[in-house]
């Protein structure tokens, strides 16, 4: 065998490996390139909280005046004003104002003030024709209208005045939300109690997969469901009066976040390590006593964060809701009807005109449901991780 | 097959003797390896010769592995390693900081405990670190494969279902399949980290013959924790301590005429 | 045996007495999962018994006139098409992106660096984010910011991209099955054996060349499974579509990136909600759910036979 060393094929000696890493580039752009795009799901979280918000803005700095009767300036004042102030006055984006000359902002002015003169007689002496319905106090607090005998939360946004009260629409979200939680939580902790604690594994690996099927049945169905079967079966079981009310639309509601809660407190419960259960089970206790005992509390933050989950994904729910009731009322009775935040945007956004009032409201109705998702979302995340990291420390 | 330990040895030093004259390829000097807070290898000094099988032998957990891996840079790939000390491989510092990594493991190759064959064609495994050079040609290729694949002692196995999946061979074909495809692209060192410990004593004693066979051309690092196998197969051994070189010499030496107690007591069973 | 002999062992091993608290328990929690199968059941049995008569090939293939509430006359295919073409393009979108974000988590990113706990939490918050939120931000982003700056920037006389769109509809579904992808693609990278890369890595390859010619073909399935589940969720989602693109009634069939689109899903909430004869549009609505729903469960289906044969795959590997 003759001497092989070295390599024809290679450079003498150990020479040529010295090239360093300058001689790939085509690695660092690649490189560079997947730390840029996988960066893009911070950017989207980042996105969708800027351009919602940014939609919503003029509510958030007060800018927006909904008011029917405003304060005219008459023509005459028009150099007095800043050209900031015109420009709010006159309602117009900053590239409009631009391309208007100093003519066609004076013809407005006074096409803005004799509409004013020009409103019926009846608008102009009601007092809620010079509210601004946008400030937060009108959209959070009662307030007496005209027409009505006391204070009253209202969400009425077409109409002569608009009424932007968020109340009745939180507490929509807030009721058929609890409904669904209060009709799946004990079921799906119950289902996930005896699929990862008492179900033999054959009977595991066939109920898993199905009630995580119940995730793959898309919302519109479920909407469709409630709508047409359950709605009718429920008034005949509990006889109410509203056959589509906030109880029908909570129970569909809860269908949808059966899974969720199901798959994370399973995972919780699952996660517990088998040398606790196992030691139980060495000292005589049944499956039951271990699940109850052992299992579920030291489980018990994973259940929770279940629930957290659940409530992010139920407040969220749009059109489980949409289809089953949507009628705006103050009543925290399960029977009524009642219409989510989630419902709001998606039935009011194309009749509301584009950078309106209404418009902007809708938006900040969702900046509103971005956060508590976001919140509800992080709790849940953190304290799911923590047990995560606690359980698996305790099974070194 | 069991023969005297004693005479195996005997012919080991016989061989290193021949090739005696070679010079320094690896040269480790002061070398000492941090994992986080702990160090796992403490001022090691070695210098390994061409064409001789060295083996570096020790309880689990002595740091005879991770050396291992400093020779191709494995242990950069992880988080929390860091190297002082120098590895000169023909002259060369290895952990220079304009060293191209993967230059350096074309020709520093390696072996694994497991057989970890890709899941391709036994031909695709072994073409594979030459395709990745560029080699095209399906002509050079067949050669180069059937040339590493007889090198490795298995074609006379496979030459019939080369394109079949390499996953479908057995453990100590598997290992040398891994072989072959370690010196398909014609490395200068090829590193073996346990390259029989999960195999049954026919399995391995191919390997070990194929190791021997190897030395001829190659120069050869093996791990083992099998104090037989290091006297059957090295020319020169390094015993290894709670991350410390306890003595290193002649294979000969060290299993007949150790000169350190603990080397002494490893090599006689006396804990280990 | 010692000397004190367990209860248990003197009686023979018998329970000393029945455990009611045990049984109960055990029954109620067993009761609770048959109840979710029920309901399950229920809503499958219900749709399928209702709405297979009024399938029909003169069904899914009729492109219908305005008045889509008669069952004589009516069809599903320009929604089919509609909810297909949104859900391809989206396909085009997420994959990639999604693909790169999970290679980078699992080959590239130090998993204590704070910047992949970062990108990790966005995922999360991404896939928690309330459809309609993503609805909003379509409309907030794609198609108020972008589309019209393009319109502005091509001096279009009238609004082309500031307009809902087929193509602003796919990006906004894009967005929100992003985690769907990436949590799939993750978890097939980590089953893949760490040797199979080293063995790459120590034949000189580089890391992309590894990733290129080892890892994502093994990941290839998981991949796939991760499209398919985005797919499947994509193809139910009516609320981020809502402002992005969908359209009540169209005459044509789509053709454009700048066309509206009509959808399943969508259509299943015109139908039971819009109809002036409930009564009468009932059959036809029941079998554009089961349209949408034999869409949506025989992807679902697909994806878990590919994870099926991938785990028994892997697992032949160790």
């Amino acid at each position: 065998m003759p001497h092989r060393y070295p390599n024809p094929k290679r450079p003498l000696g150990w020479m040529g490996m010295q090239r360093g890493h300058r001689a790939r580039p085509l690695e660092w752009v690649a490189e560079r390139f997947i730390l840029m795009v996988s960066l893009s799901a911070i950017l989207m979280v980042l996105l969708i909280f800027v351009f919602v918000v940014r939609e919503a803005a003029p509510i958030f700095t007060g800018r927006m005046n909904s008011a029917l009767i405003k304060e005219t300036i008459p023509v005459e004042k028009m150099d007095s004003l800043s050209s900031r102030e015109l420009r709010d006055y006159l309602e117009l984006t900053p590239e409009q104002f631009a391309a208007m000359d100093r003519d066609t902002l004076r013809l407005m002015m006074e096409v803005k003030a004799e509409a004013m003169n020009e409103l019926p007689e009846y608008i102009r002496d009601d007092k809620d024709a010079r509210v601004n319905t946008t400030k937060w106090r009108y959209m959070l607090l009662p307030h007496r209208w005209t027409g009505y005998d006391s204070p009253e939360y209202i969400w009425q946004p077409v109409g002569q005045i608009h009424k932007y009260n968020i109340l009745p629409l939180i507490i929509g979200s807030l009721k058929t939300t609890l409904i669904g939680l209060l009709f799946s939580v004990p079921l799906a902790v119950g289902a996930a109690i005896y699929v990862s604690q008492l179900a033999r594994p054959r009977v595991r690996e066939v109920v898993k997969p199905m009630i995580e099927l119940l995730s793959a049945i898309p919302s519109v169905v479920i909407g469709f469901f409630g709508l047409l079967v359950m709605a009718s079966v429920l008034q005949g079981i509990f006889g109410y009066e509203t056959r589509l009310n906030a109880f029908v639309a909570g129970i569909a509601l809860g269908f949808a976040v059966i899974p969720i809660v199901f798959s994370i407190a399973e995972d919780a419960l699952t996660s517990v390590p088998r040398s606790y259960t196992q030691a139980a089970l060495a000292l005589g206790a049944s499956r039951w006593q271990t699940a109850w005992q052992i299992v579920l509390p030291a489980a018990l933050p994973g259940v929770f964060a279940s629930v957290v989950l659940g409530f992010g994904r139920a407040i969220g729910e749009t059109m489980i809701v949409l289809m089953i009731c949507s009628a705006s009322v103050v009543s925290w009775d399960i029977f009524d009807s009642a219409r989510s935040i989630t419902t709001t945007i998606a039935a009011e956004m194309a009749e509301a005109v584009q950078g309106g009032h209404h418009y902007r409201i809708l938006f900040m109705l969702g900046t509103l449901l971005f956060v508590v998702t976001f919140v509800s979302n992080m709790i849940g995340g953190i304290v799911m991780n923590r047990l995560k990291s606690r359980l698996e420390g305790g099974k070194a | 097959m069991p023969e005297p330990l004693i005479q195996k040895i005997a012919v080991g030093s016989a061989a290193a003797a021949a090739a005696g004259s070679a010079g320094p390829l690896i040269e480790i000097e002061n070398l000492s390896l941090h994992y986080g807070a702990s160090r796992a290898l403490k001022n090691i000094g070695l210098t390994m010769k061409e064409k001789l099988v060295t083996a570096f032998i020790g309880p689990s957990g002595c740091g005879k592995s991770t050396l291992l891996r400093c020779l191709n840079r494995m242990n950069d790939l992880i988080d929390g390693v860091r190297i002082e000390g120098e590895v000169k491989i023909g002259g060369c510092d290895i952990y220079g900081s304009d060293v191209d990594v993967i230059e350096l493991r074309k020709r520093v190759g390696m072996v694994f405990q497991k057989s970890n064959p890709f899941p391709k064609s036994i031909y695709d495994n072994v073409a594979y670190g030459l395709r990745l050079q560029g080699v095209k040609r399906k002509s050079e290729l067949d050669s180069i494969v059937e040339k590493s694949l007889r090198q490795a002692a298995l074609w006379e196995e496979v030459k019939d279902r080369l394109h079949t999946s390499g996953l479908g061979l057995s453990g100590g074909q598997q290992q040398r399949l891994c072989i072959a495809r370690a010196i398909a692209i014609q490395p200068e060192i090829i590193l073996m980290d346990e390259p029989a410990s999960a195999l049954d004593p026919i399995a391995t004693a191919r390997i070990e013959e194929l190791i021997l066979e190897l030395k001829k051309d190659f120069t050869i690092v093996i791990v083992t924790h099998n104090m037989q196998q290091a006297a059957r197969v090295s020319d020169y051994t390094a015993f290894f301590y709670m991350g410390e070189l306890i003595e290193f010499d002649r294979t000969a030496s060290i299993f007949t005429n150790p000169r350190q107690k603990r080397t002494e007591d490893y090599v006689t069973g006396r804990f280990g | 045996m010692n000397g004190t002999a367990s209860p248990a062992a003197r009686k023979g091993f018998q329970a000393e007495r029945f455990d009611f608290a045990s049984f109960f328990f055990s029954g109620l929690t067993g009761l609770a999962t048959l109840l979710i199968l029920s309901i399950l059941a229920v809503i499958l049995i219900n749709i399928a018994a209702n709405g297979w008569s009024g399938l029909s090939w003169h069904f899914v293939s009729t492109i219908p006139k305005k008045d889509f509430f008669n069952p004589e006359t009516t069809g599903v295919l320009p929604m089919i098409i509609g909810t297909t073409i949104r859900v391809f393009l989206m396909t085009i979108f997420v994959i990639p992106i999604g693909v790169i974000t999970a290679v980078y988590l699992t080959e590239y990113a130090s998993q204590k660096a704070p910047l992949t706990r970062i990108i990790r939490a966005a995922v999360n918050n991404l896939a928690a984010v309330p459809s309609i939120v993503f609805g909003l931000f379509g409309l907030g982003f794609f198609i108020n910011f972008i589309g019209r700056n393009i319109d502005s920037l091509l001096n279009n006389p009238g609004p082309v991209w500031g307009q809902p769109a087929l193509l602003w509809a796919s990006l906004t579904l894009a967005v929100m099955t992003l985690p769907v992808v990436i949590v799939a693609t993750e978890e097939s990278l980590k089953a893949i054996p760490p040797g199979l890369r080293e063995a790459s890595l120590a034949l000189g390859a580089t890391k992309l060349e590894t990733i290129v010619r080892i890892v994502l073909p093994q990941a290839l399935p998981g991949i796939m499974t991760g499209g398919i589940l985005a797919i499947s969720r994509a193809a139910g989602e009516v609320a981020p579509i809502l402002f992005t693109g969908v359209a009540y009634y169209m005459a044509s069939l789509p053709h454009r990136l700048t066309d509206q689109f009509m959808d399943l899903g969508y259509h299943v909430f015109v139908l039971s909600t819009q109809s002036p004869n409930i009564e009468q549009t009932r059959p036809i609505l029941y079998a554009t759910v089961m349209v949408l729903l034999m869409l949506t469960f025989a992807l679902n289906l697909v994806a878990i036979l590919i994870r099926a044969r991938m785990r028994k795959k892997l697992r032949a590997l160790g």
